[in-house]
């Protein structure tokens, strides 16, 4: 008999070549609201900003001013007897509470860092690095006594350039380490000394990317509840990695990862900030073990400028050899980064220059490429992966290139662009750094891309403003996503980072359902994208799923989100369980039924008949017979209302993703004016429309942000000289473009729901797009611009260079 | 010396209304209206994103205009009406911009919302639809690190548009 959607009988069966997502009662693809965030609307959430506990103390960090220096003592005696102050404990004291750490995974080779305390002990290395911990009944009354802590200083020289740091006659932060270079790498593939001999024309650059931080709205904030009753340590933290805290707050504090409980509720904002191991955290947590009462640490905006990690800061060099029919021939690459003093744990701080290195010219056919980057200590705040890691460096360096070889040669952007990427029909292939690509669709992105911003158009309506006098550009950024990455990233390298995720999908006697699932919620929508998923799975309405994360005592283990993940990883094990579940459901359901479960199905929350969906018994029924009648089930029989399923990749180390942005701007007496900017990319099977295109636009404007505005500015002191929110720069409403977004789909055979990841797409091409669009405007003054962020006063002094009559 | 000048007043007794209800708190005179909304009395959803007055995650209402109310002490506020994003919900003066927000999925971790909405709602009550330049710039002083804005500006005009609509229904009925 065959099979198809025209079958009489079969209104719910799968055609041939259709899957189980394609049920007309999924969920998947729907663009469904996320379940929970009305609370957030109405200021009912639960950040930990918010928590108060019962004899919760308030701790306040006296941090360095200097960005290196001794610390010869330190006077506490006044502190401790202002009013409300419960302690005051120093770097040493707590040393014997919390043991150092040091940041290092063994796959990346040969990369050093030096042992980092939860409080510094006799030396300060970056200029906000927690010195002291003053804890008092409020916050108020903490900062009040933290100003009575007396510490004498010995300043000591100060690393602040990162290539003054690797001269020979440079200080070395850390002796013991031989220099200040924390991490080289260096990757030759094909023969680029040959294809750059016979290039027709070779192009360099030097590309600027300056320190930026994530500027999460809530800053980092912890409340840790050590009970010695139980000899047990909640955890409420912003993380986007609950089992890895666990772990390391058990390892450093002498617990049993069993003794240990992380909790993490509502987060104001991420970005990966929220993804590794602060100090002053880890401190925080020490403190409430030392003093047994609880306690609270929320930063202020001031200290999370110079405490939350910076990102970013590379300088690179850029090289590209092309034909003068635009065939790509070679591409160089010299990369070194600023990191500061330690390199952060347990992720480091060599991830970025790596990635830097594994995605340059990855979109595109080149075979020969050669690349270096170092990572180098120096006395500023520690850098570490903030989103999109090492993909806006990469992208803008690439692109930039690839358009400066169109110009040089007189070709159009797109031309090159379309001779060069590699072709939708060429996967599965690897790229010249050795990067697997299962299946990317650049040309089909790229062609769908010209299409929605009517490219013929755009240049007409640039060249009829240049008449006029006005300078307008469009520049463009193919790009690749690392995303759903397996043991490869930390794993392999040491670090006890769970690669696989797990779900728990249960049913109750009432038949409503909870998924409860170690990946977790940052506002990316990961709950409604797992509650569609285990809705689509079981055949029941979406609002019959509860979806419980953020809780190491109360999920499976695994990773958590970050590294657009969540969606794919989380998601199928999500769907694996759910799958699951269904299976025992109709087990059960044909021994009350007296029917073979395989002819009957859940759809819409109620058991029918797989044939002609007749209703047979609600979900509720089945639950009561189940939790309260077993005695009227057959003899034996056992009914499994939960359902645990795992899931990790395991064909591909990564599923990549690529995509396509493009920037329309005018630039004015050097300020950019963003007019629109588009974006297709390619996430694989699409589970929430409007949360992936959300992920995508939010993404968008924090690259946007890096190119355009944001930026740690830096004296030769190691001096942070713009930390506060007036003066470090954010997008605001009134400067961001409308951003249109669409996408291609080429799903990944690792997985049956075949999602890749998109949180980081957005900001891994729109700082290329702009830079390149800010050149097109610019060109016909003979003025490249290369450094970011493109201030008004970079812009205005390139101009000038350019033309110094007419400036 | 400062001798000459009476010792400052440490704390003081507060009378004021908060989302319709009389309040009489003994506050410390340093303490911002910020800190006294959510320490004091509990109404965490006015948030705390710089303490500097850039932000804009604490925008309240002070006597019918919007604030920062990290920039306000307490003790200014004596006599005045105070409403925060609690008091809106519970009203339901803003039901349609709350819905559009979550429908339009203009909040991701939500922290920006209770200000964002604060200083929407204060758009949306001069009437009208306004251009989208306009709600963009109206919102410039509330920051969002995750959505990018699109959302939020589409919610806030839809919600322009449909009051829009309904108040031509009533007119035309």
């Amino acid at each position: 008999m065959t099979k198809g959607l025209d079958t009489p009988g079969t209104p719910h069966d799968t055609a041939p070549g259709l899957s189980a997502l394609d049920r007309p009662n999924s969920y998947i693809g729907r663009s469904v609201p996320r379940p929970n965030i009305a609370r957030l609307t109405q200021g009912r959430g639960e950040y930990v900003s918010d928590l108060v506990l019962p004899r919760m103390l308030h701790v306040v960090y006296v941090r360095s001013p200097y960005a290196h220096a001794r610390i010869r003592a330190i006077d506490t005696m006044a502190a401790k007897a202002a009013p409300g102050v419960a302690a005051v404990v120093t770097g040493a004291e707590l040393a014997k509470v919390c043991t150092p750490w040091v940041g290092v995974l063994s796959h990346l080779a040969g990369l050093k860092s030096a042992p980092q305390h939860a409080l510094a002990v006799d030396r300060a290395c970056w200029q906000g690095e927690a010195l002291v911990a003053v804890l008092a009944r409020s916050r108020a009354l903490a900062e009040d006594a933290a100003e009575l802590v007396e510490i004498d200083y010995e300043p000591l020289p100060v690393v602040a350039d990162m290539f003054a740091a690797l001269e020979p006659g440079s200080p070395v932060i850390h002796p013991d380490l031989g220099d200040n270079l924390a991490f080289e790498r260096r990757l030759s593939a094909g023969d680029p000394d040959g294809a750059f001999a016979t290039a027709d024309h070779i192009v360099e650059a030097d590309f600027g990317f300056g320190r930026h931080t994530g500027v999460t709205l809530e800053p980092r904030a912890m409340v840790a509840d050590y009970q010695p009753g139980t000899g047990r340590l909640t955890a409420y933290l912003g993380t986007q990695a609950p089992h890895m805290m666990q772990n390391i707050l058990a390892l450093h504090l002498g617990l049993e990862e069993a003794q240990v409980r992380v909790v993490c509720k509502d987060v104001g904002g991420s970005f990966g900030i929220k993804v590794h191991v602060y100090a002053d955290e880890m401190a925080t947590a020490a403190l409430s073990k030392h003093l047994k009462r609880p306690v609270k640490f929320v930063a202020d905006r001031l200290e999370s400028f110079v405490s939350d990690i910076h990102a970013r800061d590379h300088q690179v060099k850029g090289r590209i050899g092309v034909m003068a029919d635009g065939t790509i021939t070679a591409f160089e690459i010299d990369d070194v980064t600023g990191i500061g003093p330690y390199s952060v744990y347990p992720r480091t701080s060599a991830v970025e220059a790596n990635q830097v290195v594994n995605l340059t010219g990855g979109p595109y056919t080149c075979p020969n490429y050669r690349a270096r980057a170092r990572v180098v200590f120096q006395n500023k705040t520690p850098t570490s992966q903030y989103r999109a890691v090492g993909h806006p460096i990469a992208t803008a360096v690439t692109e930039g290139l690839v358009d400066l070889a169109a110009r040089r040669i007189g070709m159009d952007p797109v031309e090159i662009r379309r001779k060069n990427l590699v072709r939708d029909d060429a996967y599965p292939c690897a790229s010249a750094s050795g990067l697997k690509f299962e299946a990317l669709s650049h040309h089909a992105a790229l062609d769908k891309l010209l299409g929605m911003m009517d490219y013929a158009a755009l240049r007409r309506d640039q060249a009829e403003a240049r008449a006029r006098g006005i300078y307008r550009g469009i520049g463009f950024a193919s790009f690749i996503e690392i995303t759903n990455p397996g043991a490869a990233f930390y794993g392999v390298g040491g670090a006890r980072i769970s690669s696989q995720d797990g779900a728990a999908v249960k049913m109750d006697a009432t038949g409503a359902i909870t998924c409860q699932i170690s990946v977790t919620e940052q506002g990316q929508g990961t709950e409604a994208v797992i509650a569609q998923v285990v809705a689509t799975a079981l055949g029941v309405p979406l609002e019959r799923v509860r979806v419980i994360t953020g809780d190491t005592d109360n999920t499976p283990y695994g990773g958590g989100t970050w590294a657009s993940r969540a969606a794919g990883i989380g998601g199928e094990a999500a769907w694996q369980a759910g799958k699951a579940l269904k299976a025992n459901i109709l087990t059960v359901a044909g021994a009350i039924l007296q029917a073979d479960p395989a002819t009957l199905d859940v759809q819409g929350g109620t058991v029918v008949d797989a044939l002609d969906a007749r209703e047979r018994m609600s979900l509720a029924e089945l639950g009561r017979i189940v939790y309260f009648r077993p005695d009227t089930l057959p003899t034996g029989f056992q009914a499994e209302m939960m359902a645990v399923r795992h899931y990790v990749p395991r064909q591909y180390p990564f599923a990549f993703t690529n995509g396509v942005q493009a920037s329309y701007l005018e630039v004015e007496h050097g300020f950019v004016r963003l007019l629109k900017h588009w974006v297709v990319e390619d996430c694989g099977t699409i589970l929430n429309p409007q949360l992936v295109d959300e992920q995508v636009r939010g993404g968008v404007v924090q690259g946007l942000g890096g190119a355009l505005y944001e930026h740690c500015v830096y004296d030769g002191d190691g001096q942070m000289l713009n930390a506060s929110m007036a003066d470090y720069l954010v997008p605001m409403a009134g400067e961001m473009p409308d951003i249109a977004v669409a996408h291609v789909v080429s799903p990944t055979s690792d997985s049956e729901l075949g999602a890749k990841g998109a949180g980081e797409a957005g900001t891994a091409g729109a700082p290329a797009a702009v830079m390149n669009a800010i050149n097109d405007a610019l060109s016909p003054l003979g003025v490249t611009l290369t450094a970011m962020p493109f201030s008004p006063d970079r812009i205005l002094s390139a101009l000038k260079r350019a033309a110094p009559t007419a400036a | 010396m400062t001798g000459t000048l009476p010792p400052a007043r440490e704390h003081l007794t507060l009378r004021l209304v908060v989302n319709g209800a009389a309040v009489e708190e003994e506050v410390e005179a340093r303490r911002s209206l910020a800190d006294f909304l959510r320490e004091t009395l509990g109404l965490t959803g006015t948030h705390l994103g710089c303490e500097h007055g850039v932000c804009g995650a604490c925008t309240v209402r002070l006597d019918g205009a919007i604030v920062r109310a990290c920039l306000i002490l307490a003790a200014q506020c004596e006599g005045a009406q105070v409403e925060t994003i609690e008091g809106l919900s519970d009203s339901g003066e803003i039901a349609d911009l709350q819905q559009a927000f979550h429908h339009r999925n203009a909040l991701q971790c939500g922290f920006c919302t209770p200000g964002m909405l604060m200083a929407a709602a204060e758009l949306l009550a001069d009437g009208g639809v306004p251009e989208r330049d306009a709600i963009r710039e109206h919102l410039s002083g509330n920051y969002c690190r995750c959505t990018g804005y699109h959302a939020i500006i589409d919610a806030v005009e839809s919600t322009a548009k449909a009051r829009a609509d309904q108040a031509r229904a009533e007119a035309g009925a």
